[in-house]
């Protein structure tokens, strides 16, 4: 498997932060998909892969985030998150769909809507 | 179209099936391991590993897996990050088929492992993720200060109990027997715990809340009294069940879904099964890893076995 290393640079994840969260989420265009995740947390590494897998083949649609909930909890706070792996899918600044733990690809596109 | 067939393929990447990885490819068989998106196994999920042999002091689960696995790349395995999606176990040389492509090999190596049981309630499956959860590690974070319930009464429950007390108010264990079915450490250490408290003999009835936990109801089982424990959070940590669904039909399987073997032999000749998903007493990293090495060994000398009749055969002709 190859991959064309320009292309991955511009389908990367974002880091989102409080301070780019805004912009970078509520008042994007396109949907934002959104993993909530810390370190200490087995599960997120776990589906961690798969994040990148789905904006590497879906970044012409969609943006893709990852957001340390140990270093913006207010953010987290705000969505209800109490459980992560927790990936959300924004759009038009609401949190649409979401999904909570680690699973495999297909089960996490379908509960996004993605599939 | 598959390529060529490989000696092995080792379906699922947690202890068992990495060290099974590592006999096979030091034994120059050149496996091929199909880890998962669940890569790395329970123990990605677990902090302190402390009886594992070989680590006086512990060791971090995830950390553990990360070295299993680089000692098996170390000796040529080959190893991919996706799931397994079938198999055909049904004709030599036997297909998996991953998402990306299909994969043939000569002999099958079994290690999917077990995944963490829920109890099976409408509630708690409404409330995942919003206080109801089966990582103290991933998820005690978003209860500081608050009480916490956890449901088991195995070394895992024990375990998570422990871990949550460093940020809950209170931690109470439901169990549904009288006495712990944990090894004696963990037992004690929970007992002799001041910030924890045990149920006995009691089962969750439901539990409590809309969009957030606010307690756990719990029947009594003698009694059937119905009793409300607040809660902000509830853990589970009731055992594990096999992941077979995809062997379902392929191997002999026992009532409870484990794969039947005989050592590491499953009834399918050239199909081993190895960890947790053949083993309904053990299951510990140790004895994991333990059947990993066998199924590798007894995968290699089966291979030989079959190249020395086909070699012997053709002779004959």
């Amino acid at each position: 498997m190859t991959h064309d290393s320009a292309k991955d640079e511009a389908m990367a994840t974002i880091e989102l932060t409080a301070d780019n969260f805004q912009a970078q989420v509520l008042e994007n265009e396109k949907p934002v998909m959104v993993d909530f995740w810390a370190e200490w947390c087995g599960p997120c590494r776990m589906i961690a892969p798969v994040i990148d897998e789905i904006a590497r083949e879906r970044g012409e649609q969609i943006v893709v985030g990852k957001l340390d909930v140990d270093a913006h909890g207010a953010i987290a706070q705000r969505y209800n998150v109490q459980g992560i792996p927790f990936v959300a899918l924004f759009e038009h600044g609401e949190l649409a769909r979401h999904a909570v733990g680690a699973m495999p690809k297909a089960q996490l596109e379908q509960a996004l809507g993605l599939s | 179209m598959a390529d060529e067939p490989r000696n092995v393929i080792v379906v699922g990447g947690g202890p068992a099936g990495l060290t099974a990885a590592i006999y096979a490819a030091r034994a120059n068989l050149e496996p091929l391991v199909i880890e998962g998106f669940a890569a790395g196994g329970q123990l990605m999920t677990t902090t302190d590993v402390e009886n594992y042999p070989g680590f006086p002091d512990g060791v971090q689960g995830p950390e553990l897996m990360q070295m299993f696995r680089a000692q098996a790349t170390r000796f040529g395995a080959e190893v991919l990050t996706v799931d397994a999606t079938k198999l055909d176990l049904s004709r030599r040389p036997f297909t998996v088929w991953t998402g990306e492509g299909e994969h043939t090999a000569r002999a099958i190596i079994l290690s999917t492992g077990a995944s963490a049981k829920w109890l099976g309630i409408e509630s708690e499956t409404r409330l995942r993720g919003f206080g109801v959860s089966s990582c103290a590690t991933c998820d005690g974070f978003f209860f500081k200060d608050k009480e916490m319930v956890v449901v088991g009464g195995g070394d895992t429950a024990m375990e998570e109990a422990l871990f949550l007390t460093r940020m809950a108010s209170k931690v109470t264990v439901v169990h549904r027997r009288d006495e712990f079915r944990a090894s004696q450490i963990m037992a004690q250490r929970v007992l002799d715990n001041p910030a924890i408290d045990v149920r006995w003999n009691a089962v969750v009835d439901e539990v409590l809340g809309e969009r957030a936990v606010e307690g756990v109801q719990v029947r009594d089982v003698r009694t059937d009294e119905l009793e409300v424990i607040p809660a902000a959070a509830m853990f589970v940590a009731i055992g594990h069940t096999p992941n077979t669904d995809l062997l379902t039909g392929q191997v002999a399987l026992d009532e409870a879904g484990y794969v039947l073997t005989d050592g590491t032999r499953t009834n399918v000749e050239g199909v081993f099964a190895c960890g947790d998903v053949q083993d309904t007493v053990y299951r510990q990293a140790i004895t994991a890893a333990g059947s990993g090495c066998e199924a590798a060994i007894d995968a290699e000398r089966w291979l030989e076995e079959v190249a020395h009749e086909a070699t012997a055969a053709a002779a004959a002709v």
